[in-house]
């Protein structure tokens, strides 16, 4: 081990009475972490590679290995904290920009755990959703149309396409190339059972998937990854990716060993070459040019099918979504600030954009105001952990949510935060044939199938709280929502009220 | 058949190429109309006038045959087929070509063969005649760019920036000129003998369609540019 500025950020404690050496921890990390001695008579553990993923806790069959905190003391203060340090060694020795995986870990405000949602008392009685019906159902899409009837009265059905999901929740977009083909498959089955849509991405979509078409959402972002007619034609929407939450203003980048076998045949780009989707389209410079693309697809797909727009959530978020309602989009995905991600500049990922609680109100609030909110639906996403975030973000204004992170922790992930070294030791966001293979698609499907079912009974049991029997009736119904401990700020871009009043 | 797109939008006009059966369709009057051959297969659509934007894009096979100028974004993210220009084309011309091949008489605008990729089988082709413009073959992944030149011999017919974030495929470029300021990732070199070989059923095509005598154009210096690592931003990252 050679010598290292800094302490590693975990202790691998070895209890040697329970030890047997039989060794799995040396085949289940693949970071290198535990190693035989040279005699074999002895494992060692090489902490500065450890990144607590778990795998050789959970491996262990003995329950011979615990991981810590490192219990070194670092000298910090009030202004430097031992990360930044740390951060600050590791650039002093590279020179590089330095690269995360996941979401954040700076403790930005969680506006979520700062709402409270209401429930009947007496005068409106709450309603038993185990004994009357509740409906999640949730129809994304654009509704404002001129209402025209036939010389005999009977409505003519102008209606645009619209998706419909059986629960408002859906699958965040994560790319064949960040994730592995089984966590792919796991979402599409498990889309397909819960009557939802899972979302490509922008790696285009692997043969095999195509059969889970009419519940998948396919992406289409500035590099164009595997984007053709068939792959437009296979999926129930189309979904323009513009930012993404966790880097808003950074295009994507699959390191060339990603870019492996069917990932480079889905991409369509040579093998082990990097694939770079830049920050911009550079067909877009404005929503005029947006709406250009929107068309373009609208054309490719015979006006048959939705085009959603996904963008970050940034300073100026009601104009541009504003905008994008008059591009022709028929939904708009808005990311929050903590959302997830396979890869993403450290410095990008912490500081750049905004809330999703915030940035959703606000877009909400805009497009009432100007008369268009039935223009798109919109669906809000970035660290949504629970059924009772999908409730708040549905009364802030949501018609639907996506689900990222709480999907792959469902399959397994124990958020290590290193899914941009490709070497994720549960299967999911890495590309190694020995590593993918430890996830079993049809058992993360079925995780993912428990969790959104549960969430959904959930949601329907605060619905049923309210007094509330229909999902819509819950859309933008911020008088079910009370601020806790948030400053008049706060409280009117939300556009709820304070606990009490 | 014939379709006169005079006092049509383009929905309008793209219904009607749509629902043509006739595996031959002729749009006169072509004024601007943006999307027409999108997705667009095993069809030859000949247009007189000067079509949109979003010509041909996602094409999947058949051919264009544009009997004046095309706007921007000609044949964005085409996966199979021909466009064929008797004029000049706009910014983005192939975007995200990943099959096919487009042959443009005059000139490219900015961002000609932006992110053109290839895989197995499939290598597109986009011919420029003249010169392109500013950020030629940017994040170029695969397939061949080839820049003729004609009418521009005193200088590299293309503009700055050509081949940044380069790192698949080749631009083939006749000319006498490589400019100082080619970005760090692209490396030129002439073209050898062999290569050249390759090459020319591509100029040959050009000039066949375009009525130009091949002697005209050669011989000639021709060199190419590649990019000089598949990876060019590994080397960027510190792993936190």
């Amino acid at each position: 081990m050679s010598m290292t500025a800094f302490a590693p950020n975990f202790e691998v404690l070895r209890d040697m009475d329970r030890c047997i050496l039989c060794g799995k921890c040396t085949r289940e990390c693949s970071y290198g972490v535990h190693q035989f001695s040279a005699d074999h008579k002895r494992l060692h553990a090489d902490e500065a590679k450890c990144v607590n993923c778990f795998r050789c806790v959970a491996a262990c069959p003995t329950r011979a290995i615990k991981i810590i905190r490192n219990r070194q003391a670092v000298n910090t203060s009030t202004n430097w904290s031992a990360n930044n340090l740390r951060e600050i060694y590791l650039q002093a020795a590279t020179g590089g920009v330095l690269l995360s995986g996941m979401g954040t870990t700076k403790s930005y405000p969680v506006y979520w755990d700062k709402l409270l949602i209401n429930a009947a008392q007496v005068t409106n009685p709450s309603i038993d959703p185990l004994r009357e019906p509740m409906e999640t159902r949730t129809y994304l899409g654009r509704s404002a149309v001129p209402v025209r009837r036939d010389p005999a009265g009977k409505l003519i059905n102008t209606l645009p396409p619209h998706l419909t999901i059986e629960t408002p929740i859906l699958f965040a977009a994560m790319s064949y190339g960040a994730i592995s083909y089984n966590a792919h498959q796991a979402l599409a089955q498990a889309a397909t059972e819960l009557g939802t849509l899972y979302n490509t991405g922008e790696g285009g979509l692997h043969r095999d998937l195509y059969q889970y078409g009419a519940n998948t959402i396919v992406q289409v972002a500035s590099g164009r990854f595997g984007v053709h007619r068939q792959y437009l034609e296979a999926g129930a929407a189309v979904e323009i990716k513009i930012g993404q939450g966790a880097k808003p203003g950074i295009g994507g980048h699959l390191a060339g060993a990603k870019n492996i076998g069917d990932i480079s045949k889905t991409r369509m780009i040579p093998e082990g070459t990097d694939a770079i989707s830049p920050a911009p389209h550079h067909d877009i410079y404005s929503i005029e040019d947006l709406r250009q693309l929107v068309y373009s697809l609208k054309e490719a797909t015979a006006y048959k099918k939705p085009i959603l727009v996904k963008i970050a959530a940034v300073h100026n978020i009601a104009s541009i979504a504003s905008g994008i309602a008059r591009s022709g989009a028929d939904i708009i995905v808005i990311d929050g600030l903590r959302a997830g991600t396979g890869a993403a500049p450290t410095q990008t990922r912490d500081n750049v954009g905004i809330p999703i609680e915030l940035a959703l109100a606000a877009v909400d609030t805009r497009l009432r105001e100007e008369g268009i909110r039935n223009h798109v639906s919109l669906v809000a996403s970035g660290t949504i952990r629970n059924s009772a975030d999908v409730v708040k973000a549905i009364a802030l204004g949501a018609d639907a949510v996506a689900i990222g992170t709480a999907a792959l922790v469902a399959m397994g992930c124990h958020m290590c935060h290193s899914c941009h070294t490709g070497h994720c030791n549960w299967g999911i966001c890495t590309q190694t044939p020995e590593l993918t293979k430890r996830l079993d698609p049809g058992a993360a499907r079925d995780a993912l199938v428990h969790l959104v079912g549960g969430w959904t009974h959930e949601i329907k049991e605060m619905m049923g709280g309210m007094g509330i029997n229909s999902i819509e009736t819950l859309r933008g119904n911020r008088l079910m929502l009370r601020g806790i401990g948030l400053t008049d700020a706060e409280l009117k871009i939300l556009g709820v009220m304070h606990a009490g009043q | 058949m014939k379709i006169d797109a005079h006092h049509m939008d383009y929905l309008l006009l793209n219904q009607a190429v749509r629902r043509q059966t006739d595996s031959e369709v002729e749009i006169d009057h072509c004024l601007g109309q943006r999307f027409i051959g999108t997705g667009l297969a095993n069809k030859t659509l000949v247009i007189n006038g000067v079509p949109g934007n979003a010509l041909g894009a996602y094409l999947d096979g058949g051919r264009i045959i544009v009997r004046g100028n095309a706007q921007d974004a000609t044949g964005d993210t085409m996966n199979d087929g021909e466009i064929i220009i008797h004029g000049s084309s706009g910014d983005a011309t192939g975007y995200s070509m990943r099959g096919g091949l487009i042959l443009v008489k005059g000139n490219a605008g900015y961002r000609a063969g932006i992110h053109m990729k290839s895989y197995g089988e499939k290598s597109p082709v986009l011919v420029v005649g003249g010169a392109a413009g500013s950020f030629l073959g940017e994040y170029q992944a695969g397939g061949l760019i080839l820049v003729l030149g004609i009418g521009c011999e005193d200088r590299a017919p293309y503009g700055y920036f050509c081949g940044t974030g380069m790192h698949g495929g080749r631009i083939v470029v006749r000319s006498d000129h490589i400019p100082e300021n080619l970005p760090d990732q692209v490396a030129a070199s002439d073209l050898t003998p062999g290569e050249l070989e390759q090459i020319m059923p591509h100029i040959h095509r050009y000039c066949e369609t375009f009525g130009i005598d091949p002697q005209s154009l050669l011989p000639h210096r021709f060199y190419v540019l590649t990019p000089n690592a598949k990876n060019p931003y590994q080397r960027l990252y510190a792993m936190n």
